[in-house]
């Protein structure tokens, strides 16, 4: 996969609150149709390179390129910058009805003819019978089933994806985590992966890189960071051992 | 009592037979009411959104003059209006005062502050993750700006009530700069505090009737067109 052009390339890229570096890559690739897990403890940095990825954010120094194409300071174009999508580990729906939401994406973009392209998506995440239901009337995990099958909406060529599981019965999880594969295989998405459960990062990650205080410490295919972790820490946060 | 009853009697009967008088004192109200609240309406909602979106140094000073101006008192925005079109002020040579473009300018002044002050909280009261949501999802800052401005829908539709209210119930001001000639300048207000020191108390019940229905009549149709706008399939 190495030998690939990759689709994000991040060189010393870091990132400030107030003076506080929260995040400090000095190198990280992303590449086409690969699922890379993100993990590390919380208050690690993840959500905030999920931020830089989908381009909400600039990176206080260094270099981000994506496709190619450098991204420095200003967003990319809007049609290169609605190609990547993001599910929030707290989703925000709006105040419409779910399929008003899932569509809601599309609608933006100009698309008129919505929807079975809604349907396809409500079926695919079990909620086609709450089409017509208001989005605030939802429960915790319905929301974030909504939220996903709105980014999967789109078609993105790029996922992330924040603890999309954070708050689902383990059903929903399973069937979270085959649509995520799904999408992977038959589409080729791309997708970044945030969980704090190893368990799930081993299930569907292709590599898995550890962030620990703003730093990758090691980034390999999920099989070796499991089986055989270059780095102690990495080792001590699989098994759980590490306490902070 | 006895005078409460007749003029009521007596007004109902202005109202019914399209008393003249009283239909173009309506219609002169309805005009300056609605273009003001249409100018602070169109100025009063961006600016308030603007405000509650964007996070800059002087956003606190600028709301505190924002807070400042709900509460002006309508006396005190017509000394200022008049004094700025009285014939020696900076905007004397365009003859405005006692006219009713002078009126709609103070009434401009008045609901303006209220429309865009309650617009802004409306949009700061909105989840604070709603914009990066939105932008996560493809929207241009023109479309988060209307996505936005829909989901904070109710209390988009209260400010243009407030500031309707503030209009329609106005008689410092649009007196003072407008002064109240008869067949020119006079609206509702002006007019039932006339009639009412003259002691014409049907016309001034008459009048208060009419003020009322518009205002009830027209908050209705501001709550259809919040509840109707809206509601998708
Ligand atoms: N907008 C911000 N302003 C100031 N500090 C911030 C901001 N966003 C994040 N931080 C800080 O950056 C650090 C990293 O936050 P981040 O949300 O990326 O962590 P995380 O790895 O996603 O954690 P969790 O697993 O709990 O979600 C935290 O210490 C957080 O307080
Ligand atoms: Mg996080």
């Amino acid at each position: 996969m190495s030998g690939a052009n990759p689709l994000y390339r991040l060189q010393n890229v870091t990132r400030q609150y107030d003076g506080r570096v929260v995040l400090n890559v000095t190198h990280l690739e992303i590449f086409q149709g690969e699922i890379l897990a993100l993990v590390g403890p919380s208050g690690a940095g993840k959500s905030t390179l999920l931020r830089l990825l989908n381009f909400l954010e600039a990176a206080s120094s260094g270099q981000i390129t994506f496709a190619g194409r450098a991204v420095n300071g200003a967003p990319p174009p809007l049609p290169v910058r609605r190609t990547v999508t993001t599910v929030f580990q707290r989703s925000v729906l709006l105040n419409r009805t779910v399929f008003e939401n899932v569509a809601y994406g599309l609608r933006l973009r100009g698309d008129r003819k919505v929807r079975a392209k809604v349907y396809e998506q409500l079926v695919q995440v079990r909620l086609e019978h709450m089409a017509r239901a208001k989005a605030q009337s939802l429960s915790g995990g319905e929301i974030q089933r909504v939220a996903l099958a709105r980014a999967l909406a789109l078609r993105p060529r790029v996922l992330l994806l924040d603890e999309p599981t954070a708050n689902l019965d383990p059903a929903n999880v399973a069937l979270i985590e085959t649509i995520i594969a799904a999408v992977n295989r038959r589409h080729g998405v791309t997708v970044a992966l945030v969980t704090h459960n190893t368990f799930q990062a081993r299930r569907l990650a292709h590599r898995t890189a550890l962030i620990l205080e703003g730093r990758i410490v090691e980034v390999a295919p999920t099989e070796t960071i499991f089986t055989a972790p270059a780095d102690p820490r990495t080792g001590a946060f699989i098994r759980g051992e590490m306490v902070y | 009592m006895h005078d409460m009853f007749s003029g009521l009697l007596q007004a109902i009967d202005l109202i019914l037979n399209l008393d003249p008088l009283l239909f173009e004192i309506i219609l002169r109200s309805l005009y300056m009411s609605g273009i003001a609240l249409f100018i602070s309406t169109a100025l009063g909602i961006p600016v308030g959104a603007w405000l509650g979106f964007k996070k800059f140094a002087g956003r606190k000073v600028v709301t505190i003059f924002l807070y400042t101006g709900m509460g002006l008192p309508p006396v005190v925005v017509g000394l200022f209006v008049y004094l700025i079109f009285s014939r020696s002020g900076p905007l004397g040579d365009l003859q405005w005062l006692f006219s009713l473009k002078a009126m709609i300018v103070a009434q401009v002044v008045i609901s303006f502050p209220l429309v865009a002050g309650f617009s802004m909280a409306a949009v700061m009261g909105l989840d604070p993750n709603l914009a990066r949501q939105l932008q996560s999802l493809g929207a241009t800052p023109w479309q988060m700006g209307v996505t936005m401005l829909t989901e904070a829908r109710t209390g988009v539709f209260a400010s243009v009530v407030a500031g309707f209210g503030s209009i329609i119930s106005e008689v410092g001001a649009v007196m003072m700069v407008g002064g109240n000639i008869e067949g020119r300048t006079r609206v509702l207000t002006t007019a039932i505090v006339l009639e009412t020191r003259k002691g014409n108390f049907d016309l001034a019940i008459a009048l208060s009737i009419v003020l009322l229905s518009l205002s009830f009549l027209t908050n209705t149709l501001i709550l259809r067109l919040q509840e109707g706008n809206f509601v998708r399939r």
